[in-house]
C-alpha cells in the first residue's frame, strides 16, 4: 500500500499538523519508504493469533475511591500559554 | 426485537402510515468520591480547573490508575439491567482534537466493554401495557471538560473539571417505537440507576443525557437511516425530539427526499431538531486498546459479591407490593418510581392496610407534595405520623373525612396525630344514643324526604351528610348508615 | 584525588563513604567537566545550584554516617523526565519552557537514595531517532572519534546525550529511556554500558511517553557494577503505573561476579545477517567464546520471527505516538502558534513544535490507525509481536538462560551521514536491538571491543522476564575478558 498526496493532507489533518505543498511530495515520499519497510508483515501468517494486549502478563490493579488529588488550580495552568481565572483560554471553537 | 408496532402507536403521513425507530445512547454519571482515572474529586460546581489533578490536565508523562469503585458501579448497573457482566473487558482510545479533551483521546470502551446484553421492562402509563427494552451493552468511559464559549468574542474558556468523571455509557437495542415509549425507557432506566445508587440522574445537572437514533419506516420495512439528536438533557425534551424529528423525516421522503445520515441538535426554544454541520467532517476516531492500562479482569466472586449486596429492584418491589400489599399494579408502579417513596410506602403499609396506605401516601400525600413542589424526603409529614393517621382511621377513632383535616394539622404543625385527635376532640362519635338522637331530629325535620327516601333508597345519602353535619363530622358513617336504614325502613 | 571524573559510579560511592573526597568536590568536579564540555551538547541545561545543594546534604548526611546507597553520587538526567520545577522538554520545541510542577518517580528515586542532579541531557526529539540528531538542541557530538579523524559522530539515540556525558565522564551515571533500542544503541556505540530492563520493572509515570507498551526507563554507566547500583535504586513497584511490575527489586550489585557456570546462552541464528561486518561477526564470537571460557554452554536457537520485529515496531510504536503526542495541542502548556480559530492554532502548533522525524511517525501512526487501514497495520503488527514473544518464550523453555546477540550492526557513524532520504535507513540501526522491547525482555548492551576505527562496539545480551540479575552475571564475564573500556581523550577540554 501507498499513499497519495491528497492522503498525505488527510493524515497530516487527521494529526492536526500543518503541510506545506512543497512539503507534501516529500512527506508522500517518506511515509511510502516506510509503508514498504512494513510491507513485508503481510508474508507472515497470523491466523489464529491473538494481538498482544499486555506486554507482562499480570492483573491490573485498581485504586480505592477516595479523593486524593487536584485543588491546585495555579499548577495546572501554571505552564499554560493563555489563562484567565483558572481557565485555559483558546480560540474559539466554532460550533 | 422487531414486532410490528401497534397500529396505535403508527405516525400518520401524507401518503400512509410510518413507524418510527428509536435507540438511545445515555450517558450516565457513576457515582463516586473521585475520577475513573484520578484522585480528583467528582464533586459538581467547582472553582474552574479546582477538582483537576495533573493526570486530568494530561501532562506529560501522566498515567490512568482505575478507580475500583467506578468498576463496581458498572457491575452493579449491569447487574440491575439483568445484563451479561464480562469478567475481563479492555480500554480503548478514541482518538480526536478538543480544547476540553486534555490527552487528545476519551479513554472508553469500544471494543469489549464490562457489560453486554441485557434487558429493561417499562410500563407505559399513557397508552397502558409494557414493553422490553433489549440493552446492547454497558461501557465505562471518561467524561470530557467543559468549554464556555460566552465569555469572550473570539476566545473559548476551558474548565477540566468534568474532565476524566467515569461514565457509564448504556445502548439500547432500536427497540422503542414512539416518544413516549422513549421517554418510559430512560425514566425506568434512571430509576433503576438510582435505586441501584449507581448515578443519580440529575438531568439539570447533566449527570444524565442521552444521544437519541431515530430512523422512520412503513411498517414491516427494513430500518430507515437514523439521525442521531445529541445531549438532549431532559425526559421532556426527548419527546419533542423525537416527534419533531420523526416528522421531519417523514416529510422529507414523502416529498420524494433522502435522509443524510447526521449528527443533530435539539433546540429546546424552537422545539426543533437541527444540523450540527460543524460535526459533518468525517470523523475517524483512530481507536485502538490503551496501551497504558491492562485488560480490566475480576472473577466471578466479585460480582457475586455485588450481586448479593444488591437492593430490591423496583420491578421485584412491586411485585412484592402486589403480593403482600394487595395494591394495584398502577399503584404498585407509582409506589416503586423513586426508592425513596417505596420506603416511605413501606414504613406506613408495614402491619396496616396496605391498601389504605396506598391510598393515602399516594393520593394525599404525594398529591399534596407534587403541589408544593417537595418531595419525600423534604416531606413534613413523616411515614410515622402518617401511619397514625391510617391507624386511628382503622380503629375507627376518626373518619375518613376527618383523618383529611387531621392531615392538614399535621402537615402545618407537625405533632402527634393520636394526641391531636384527644386534644382537638376530633374523635368520631361511636356512641348510638348520641348519633340516635342526632337521627331522629333529622327525621323530624324532614317528613318529605322521608318519604321520598322510602320510593327511592339512594335518598339515605342525602340523610347521611344532614347526620354528620349534625355531628360535626364526627359520627360513625357505618353507625349512622345502619342506623338509618333501620329507622327508614329502607 | 587527582581527578575525581575518572571515578566508577562504585568507586565515587566508596571514596565518599570512606570519605575521602565529598559530594560537593565531586559535583564541583563535574560542573566544570560540563562547562567544558559544552560543545559536545551533551546537556541542555545545566542546574548547577541543584546540584551543589544535594551535594552540601548529602555531605552532611556523609558526616553523620547516614548515607543512603547513592549518597552523593553525580548523575545526569535524559529530559524526558520530568524534574519538579526544573525544565523538561524532551528536547521537543513543542514543550518550550515547560516547568514540571511534578518529579518523575524514577529521579525521585534516586534523590531518595541520595544521587546528585548534575543537569538534563539532549536526546533525540521525543525519544524518536537513533543519533541524537533530530533533537530541537541539535546533535550531541560524541566524544568518540575515528581514528586518525576529527569528523563528529553521534553518540547514539535517542539517549544520545547520556550516553556522551557518561563516556566523556560529564556525569557517574546517567537515565534513559529505551523503546526500540535507546538505551542499548547509545551504549554500543560510546563503550558505555546500558540496560533495558523487563518492562515494568522502572515506572512510567513522569516521563515523557512515546510509546507506551514499549517504553522502559533504565541506566547507562561506565560499567556494568555500576549498572547494577543505579538499576536497584531505579526499579520497583509504583501505584501510579499499573502497568509496573508489584515484585521485589533484587540486589542488583550482588549479581556481579556470580557464577555463571552451567548456564545456557542461546546464539540465535537469525542474528546473523546477510553482509554482516566481519568485525561485528567476530567481535559475536569472542564473547560467546569468553562465556563458555567462564563455564557457560553455548547453544544455537532459532528466534524465527527476528526480521519482522523492525517492520511491526514501525507501525506498533508511531501508532501508539500518534496517540501519546495528541496531548501536545498548545492549550495547556509549551509552545502555541497563533490561529484564527482553534483547528489552525493546533495544526500550525504542532507544525512548528514537532521536528520533522516527529511529525513524519505521527503522521505514520494516525495513518496505520486510520479507518479500513487498523486491522492490515495495527492489529497485524500486534499479533506479530505475539509471534515474537513466543520465539523467547519457546527459547527458554528449553533452558536457555540468556541470548547473545551483536548491540548494533555497525559502529558508531558520522553526524549528518544517515537517514537523509530514506528514513528506514536509520532506523535499521535497532535491528539487533527492538525485539526486546517488542517482547518486553530485559538486554543490557555491555562494551565488548573497538571496531576497526577505534570505536567500541558492544554486544547485547537478553535475559528472560525479571531475570536482569543474570545479565549483570554475564555481562560482568564479558567486561572482564574485553577489559575495561579505556575512555576517549578530552579533545573537547
Amino acid at each position: 500500500m501507498s499513499v497519495d498526496q491528497a492522503t498525505v493532507r488527510r493524515i497530516a489533518h487527521l494529526a492536526r499538523i500543518a503541510v506545506t505543498d512543497e512539503e507534501v511530495p516529500h512527506l508522500q515520499g517518506e511515509l511510502n519508504a516506510i509503508l514498504a519497510f512494513v510491507e513485508q508483515l503481510a508474508e507472515v501468517d497470523v491466523t489464529g493469533v491473538e494481538p498482544m494486549t499486555s506486554v507482562t502478563p499480570m492483573m491490573m490493579k485498581k485504586r480505592q475511591d477516595e479523593v486524593t488529588d487536584g485543588g491546585y488550580a495555579e499548577i495546572i495552568v501554571g505552564n499554560a500559554p493563555l489563562t484567565e481565572d483558572h481557565y485555559f483560554v483558546v480560540p474559539k471553537v466554532v460550533e | 426485537m422487531n414486532a410490528p408496532a401497534s397500529p396505535s402507536k403508527l405516525i400518520k403521513g401524507a401518503t400512509g402510515d410510518w413507524e418510527v425507530v428509536i435507540g438511545m445512547e445515555i450517558h450516565a454519571q457513576v457515582t463516586s468520591k473521585s475520577k475513573l482515572f484520578s484522585g480528583a474529586s467528582t464533586t459538581f460546581g467547582a472553582e474552574p480547573n479546582a477538582n483537576v489533578s495533573l493526570v486530568d490536565a494530561a501532562m506529560p508523562g501522566m498515567l490512568p490508575v482505575i478507580n475500583e469503585e467506578c468498576v463496581k458501579q458498572a457491575v452493579r448497573s449491569g447487574l440491575g439491567l439483568k445484563a451479561r457482566i464480562n469478567l475481563r473487558s479492555t480500554f480503548d482510545r478514541k482518538n480526536y482534537f478538543y480544547p476540553d479533551l486534555p490527552q487528545g483521546y476519551q479513554i472508553s470502551q469500544y471494543k469489549s466493554p464490562i457489560v453486554g446484553e441485557g434487558e429493561v421492562l417499562v410500563d407505559l402509563p399513557e397508552s397502558g401495557g409494557q414493553i422490553r427494552v433489549g440493552i446492547e451493552r454497558l461501557h465505562l468511559e471518561q467524561d470530557a471538560g467543559k468549554s464556555l464559549h460566552d465569555q469572550h468574542p473570539t476566545m473559548s474558556f476551558v474548565d477540566l473539571n468534568r474532565s476524566g468523571v467515569a461514565l457509564m455509557e448504556i445502548v439500547s437495542k432500536p427497540d422503542l417505537r414512539s416518544s413516549e415509549e422513549a421517554r418510559a425507557y430512560v425514566t425506568k432506566l434512571r430509576t433503576i440507576l438510582r435505586y441501584l445508587g449507581t448515578c443519580d440522574g440529575n438531568m439539570e445537572e447533566g449527570s444524565l443525557r442521552a444521544d437519541v437514533n431515530v430512523s422512520v419506516r412503513r411498517p414491516g420495512e427494513p430500518l430507515g437511516t437514523r439521525c442521531e439528536i445529541k445531549n438532549v438533557n431532559s425526559i421532556r425534551f426527548i419527546g419533542q425530539a423525537i416527534e419533531h424529528e420523526a416528522r421531519r423525516q417523514i416529510g422529507i421522503i414523502e416529498d420524494g427526499g433522502v435522509i443524510e445520515q447526521e449528527t443533530r441538535l435539539f433546540d429546546p426554544g424552537k422545539g426543533e431538531t437541527r444540523s450540527m454541520r460543524s460535526k459533518e467532517e468525517a470523523h475517524d476516531y483512530r481507536y485502538f486498546p490503551d496501551p497504558d492500562l491492562l485488560p480490566l479482569e475480576f472473577d466471578q466472586a466479585f460480582v457475586d459479591a455485588l450481586a448479593a449486596d444488591l437492593p430490591e429492584l423496583p420491578d421485584e418491589k412491586k411485585a412484592r407490593f402486589i403480593a403482600d400489599y394487595g395494591v394495584t399494579p398502577y399503584d404498585a408502579s407509582v409506589l416503586v418510581a423513586e426508592r425513596a417513596s417505596a420506603d416511605f410506602y413501606e414504613a406506613v403499609a408495614k402491619g396496616r392496610d396496605g391498601k389504605a396506605a396506598a391510598n393515602w401516601v399516594i393520593n394525599e400525600l404525594f398529591g399534596r407534595l407534587n403541589k408544593e413542589g417537595k418531595d419525600v424526603a423534604t416531606s413534613p409529614v413523616s411515614a410515622a405520623q402518617l401511619g397514625a393517621i391510617v391507624d386511628l382511621i382503622g380503629e375507627g377513632v376518626i373518619s375518613g373525612k376527618i383523618a383529611k383535616d387531621l392531615f392538614e394539622i399535621v402537615w402545618s404543625e407537625g405533632g402527634d396525630p393520636r394526641q391531636i385527635v384527644e386534644s382537638r376532640g376530633m374523635k368520631q362519635v361511636t356512641d348510638t344514643g348520641a348519633i340516635e338522637a342526632a337521627i331522629d331530629a333529622v327525621i323530624a325535620a324532614n317528613p318529605d324526604k322521608v318519604e321520598q327516601a322510602k320510593a327511592k333508597p339512594t335518598m339515605i345519602g342525602w340523610f347521611v351528610g344532614q347526620v354528620m353535619k349534625q355531628t360535626g363530622g364526627k359520627a360513625n358513617p357505618q353507625a349512622v348508615n345502619d342506623m338509618l336504614k333501620a329507622k327508614l325502613g329502607i | 584525588m587527582s581527578d575525581l571524573t575518572n571515578l566508577t559510579l562504585a568507586e565515587a560511592r566508596d571514596a565518599l563513604v570512606r570519605r575521602e573526597t565529598s559530594a560537593t568536590d565531586i559535583a564541583k568536579a563535574f560542573l566544570a567537566a560540563m562547562e567544558k564540555a559544552r560543545p559536545l551538547n551533551a546537556y541542555v541545561l545545566e542546574t548547577p545550584e541543584q546540584a551543589l545543594a544535594m551535594a552540601a546534604q548529602s555531605d552532611e548526611r556523609l558526616a553523620r554516617g547516614e548515607a543512603r546507597p547513592l549518597e552523593g553520587i553525580a548523575l545526569g538526567v535524559k529530559d524526558l523526565y520530568a524534574t519538579k520545577g526544573v525544565r523538561t522538554t524532551a528536547s521537543s520545541k513543542i514543550l518550550a519552557n515547560f516547568v514540571p510542577g511534578y518529579e518523575s518517580t524514577v529521579t525521585s528515586q534516586l534523590w531518595r537514595d541520595g544521587a546528585v542532579m548534575l543537569g538534563k541531557l539532549n536526546n533525540d526529539e521525543f525519544a524518536m531517532g537513533s543519533s541524537n540528531e533530530t533533537s530541537a538542541f541539535g546533535p550531541v557530538q560524541s566524544p568518540w572519534r575515528r581514528e586518525g579523524s576529527n569528523a563528529a559522530l553521534v553518540p547514539g539515540g535517542s539517549s544520545g546525550g547520556s550516553s556522551a556525558a557518561v563516556a566523556a565522564r560529564l556525569c557517574l551515571g546517567a537515565t534513559a529511556t529505551d523503546t526500540g533500542g535507546s538505551i542499548r544503541q547509545p551504549a554500543a556505540f560510546t563503550g558505555t554500558v546500558g540496560i533495558k530492563p523487563t518492562y515494568g520493572r522502572c515506572s512510567r509515570w513522569g516521563i515523557v511517553a512515546f510509546a507506551s507498551s514499549l517504553d522502559q526507563a533504565g541506566p547507562i554507566a561506565r560499567t556494568v557494577r555500576d549498572n547494577a547500583i543505579l538499576l536497584r535504586s531505579m526499579a520497583g513497584h509504583d501505584p501510579k503505573d499499573t502497568t509496573s511490575a508489584d515484585l521485589p527489586v533484587p540486589d542488583y550489585e550482588a549479581a556481579i561476579g556470580r557464577s555463571v557456570k552451567g548456564m545456557r546462552i542461546g546464539i540465535p541464528k537469525e542474528y546473523r545477517l546477510a553482509g554482516m561486518p566481519a568485525e561485528i561477526e567476530a567481535l559475536w564470537d569472542k564473547g560467546a567464546k569468553w562465556l563458555r571460557d567462564a563455564g557457560a554452554e553455548i547453544v544455537e536457537v532459532s528466534l524465527p520471527h527476528t526480521k519482522y520485529a523492525l517492520p511491526a515496531y514501525y507501525i506498533v510504536a508511531p501508532a501508539e505516538a500518534s496517540s501519546n503526542l495528541a496531548r501536545y495541542d498548545g492549550v495547556r502548556y509549551g509552545l502555541r502558534e497563533p490561529g484564527r480559530d482553534i483547528v489552525e492554532m493546533y495544526e500550525k502548533t504542532r507544525a512548528a513544535g514537532f521536528g520533522a522525524e516527529v511529525r513524519r511517525r505521527v503522521m505514520i501512526g494516525t495513518y496505520v490507525l486510520s479507518a479500513g487501514y487498523y486491522d492490515a497495520y495495527y492489529v497485524r503488527a500486534q499479533k506479530i509481536r505475539t509471534l515474537i514473544k513466543r520465539d523467547f518464550e519457546n527459547v527458554y523453555a528449553q533452558g536457555v538462560h540468556a541470548i547473545l546477540t551483536p548491540a548494533t550492526p555497525s559502529a558508531a557513524f558520522g553526524i549528518g551521514e544517515k537517514g537523509g532520504e530514506d528514513p528506514v535507513e536509520m532506523y535499521l540501526n535497532d535491528i539487533f536491538t527492538v525485539t526486546v522491547n517488542m517482547a518486553g525482555l530485559p538486554g543490557i548492551a555491555v562494551p565488548a571491543g573497538r571496531s576497526s576505527e577505534g570505536l567500541p562496539l558492544g554486544l547485547q545480551l537478553i535475559g528472560r522476564a525479571f531475570d536482569e540479575e543474570t545479565l549483570f552475571s554475564l555481562s560482568e564475564v564479558i567486561e572482564q575478558a574485553a577489559g575495561r573500556v579505556e575512555l576517549p581523550q578530552a579533545w573537547w577540554a
